[in-house]
């Protein structure tokens, strides 16, 4: 239920911030899907965890080593409005200044997710079936079992 | 199938009817209108689904089904993806780099266009699809405990 006002709260804070598009996706996937998936796995789990007496240090080392080098990693970003980040002074201007040319898209974001970036929405894409056949692999199976 | 009958939930079941079709129809100009208005595949496919689960969740699972079934949503989300893929061996076989749609058409822009048209249907087939997938495989389980 707070996630869900969470999410909304969110999404029309991305309105203000003229993200709309972002906005759609947080009001429809974080206040809608992911609330009810959050509720359907709450039905789905028992109220109390089961206890276990071993000791696990492999996926605690794991862990600590993965949070170690991403924060290592944060080192080396630039500072927050740092007006020589990459972020700036790569391929932005280019997408700018050159799209309407190159892609004739009057929305600037289209042209970079669907023409520049194509590859990457490939690779978001593939994520998005992975994380379907996932879900079916995991929850799918015995439910055709119990058909046939 | 009939539905379970929910004589309780009148206020509940006329505006879900009445909301659903915008909300089917809003998703398709997100993904028409992506070009020139805020949007693309990815929003239009998750509001498409979304207007899938809000039925699902007022009229029952079984209703929701008879459109939205298990193969055709299999279907649906693969094809999305060979379509994305298909986008951009056809601009590799004209010659041109893999997803350069300047090849796609007689015009540079036209070919662009084309493109990016392809591409949001693909996404927003598979998101769509997708999501769906993952709401009734959590929904069903839930039915059936």
């Amino acid at each position: 239920m707070l996630f869900g006002i969470y999410s909304f709260l969110t999404a029309s804070l991305f309105v203000t911030l003229d993200a709309v598009d972002v906005a759609f996706t947080e009001a429809a996937v974080g206040a809608g899907i992911s609330t009810f998936l959050m509720l359907s796995t709450l039905a789905l789990t028992v109220p109390r965890e089961k206890v276990r007496r071993k000791r696990n240090v492999i996926p605690l080392l794991v862990v600590t080593t993965i949070g170690a080098t991403l924060v290592y990693g944060t080192f080396d970003m630039p500072y927050f409005n740092d007006p020589s980040a990459p972020l700036h002074s790569h391929v932005a201007r280019h997408y700018i200044e050159a799209s309407a040319d190159e892609v004739g898209v009057p929305n600037l974001v289209t042209a970079v997710l669907a023409s520049y970036r194509s590859y990457d929405t490939l690779g978001e894409v593939t994520v998005i079936f992975t994380a379907g056949i996932g879900v079916l692999a995991l929850l799918g199976y015995r439910k055709r079992r119990g058909k046939s | 199938m009939r539905p379970p009958t929910q004589p309780h939930n009148l206020v509940l079941r006329i505006a879900a009817k009445m909301l659903i079709p915008p909300i089917l129809m809003f998703a398709l100009y997100v993904l028409f209108h992506g070009e020139t208005g805020p949007g693309g595949g990815f929003q239009a496919g998750v509001i498409f689904a979304a207007a899938f689960v809000l039925y699902a969740l007022v009229f029952g699972i079984g209703l929701a089904r008879a459109v939205a079934t298990e193969r055709v949503l299999r279907i649906l989300a693969s094809l999305g993806m060979l379509l994305y893929v298909g986008v951009g061996l056809a601009s590799l076989f004209a010659g041109a780099n893999f997803l350069d749609y300047d090849v796609l058409a007689q015009e540079r822009l036209e070919g662009q266009h084309l493109g990016i048209f392809l591409i949001e249907i693909s996404i927003g087939m598979t998101v769509a699809a997708v999501m769906m997938i993952i709401f009734f495989a959590f929904a069903e389980r839930g039915v059936r405990r």
